[in-house]
């Protein structure tokens, strides 16, 4: 019998192959750095369900990690793409606008 | 009708429509024409399908340390992902990208 976390891990590996295609497919450097965003979201949800499908919930601690580190990526590469530089400076933004 | 009935009628219900939720965010990510449009699509599946999913799995885990773990990924979730998507915005604007405007979808190329 099929239970809930392998309905939840099949639309997840599914969501995630969409995104995949997003994120080689798409036309800006801003559509490649979202569905990377949303892939890393997606991973989350797939650890926590995976370790409930296997009836050990331990890999919760790697997902809170990979939720923190994904969301300091995004904007560490945000931040990259407005400025070109990591230390970029609020002078840098009056310039580009 | 126990409460353990109960709670698995409740996550089978939470974790579905979650899942349905990934899906149309998954298939928005794909068809939509434009970049403004995507991170609608993004960040619905970030938020609403994530925190059913999760909040499907804490009424599987009960009272214990696992749904303490559920509640803090929530919060950093729910912290985080609508952060990216506002900076993922701000410089996609900034940086010069024009949104798609009108019934003719006038900048760019990519209305399917």
């Amino acid at each position: 019998m099929i239970d809930q976390f392998g309905v939840a891990t099949a639309a997840l590996l599914v969501c995630m192959m969409m995104t995949l295609f997003r994120s080689i497919a798409g036309p800006t450097v801003f559509d490649r750095v979202l569905a990377v965003n949303s892939f890393g979201t997606k991973t989350v949800l797939l650890i926590a369900v995976y370790g409930f499908l296997t009836g050990r919930p331990d890999f919760l601690d790697l997902a809170m990690v990979y939720a923190l580190m994904n969301f300091i990526g995004t904007i560490a590469v945000m931040k990259f793409t407005r400025f070109g530089d990591l230390a970029g400076m609020e002078e840098d933004e009056e310039e580009s606008l | 009708m126990s409460w353990a009935s109960i709670a698995e009628i409740l996550s089978w219900v939470c974790i579905l429509s979650g899942s349905i939720f990934l899906l149309i965010g998954g298939i928005g990510l794909i068809r939509l024409p434009d970049f403004y449009t995507r991170i609608h699509a993004a960040g619905m599946t970030d938020t609403m399908g994530a925190w059913l999913v999760l909040v499907g799995l804490m009424f599987t885990a009960g009272w214990s340390l696992v749904m303490v773990k559920l509640v803090v990924l929530v919060f950093f979730l729910a912290v985080t992902s609508p952060l990216a998507s506002h900076a993922l915005a701000k410089a996609a604007y900034l940086r010069g990208l024009e949104p798609m405007l009108g019934r003719e979808l006038k900048v760019g190329d990519g209305n399917d």
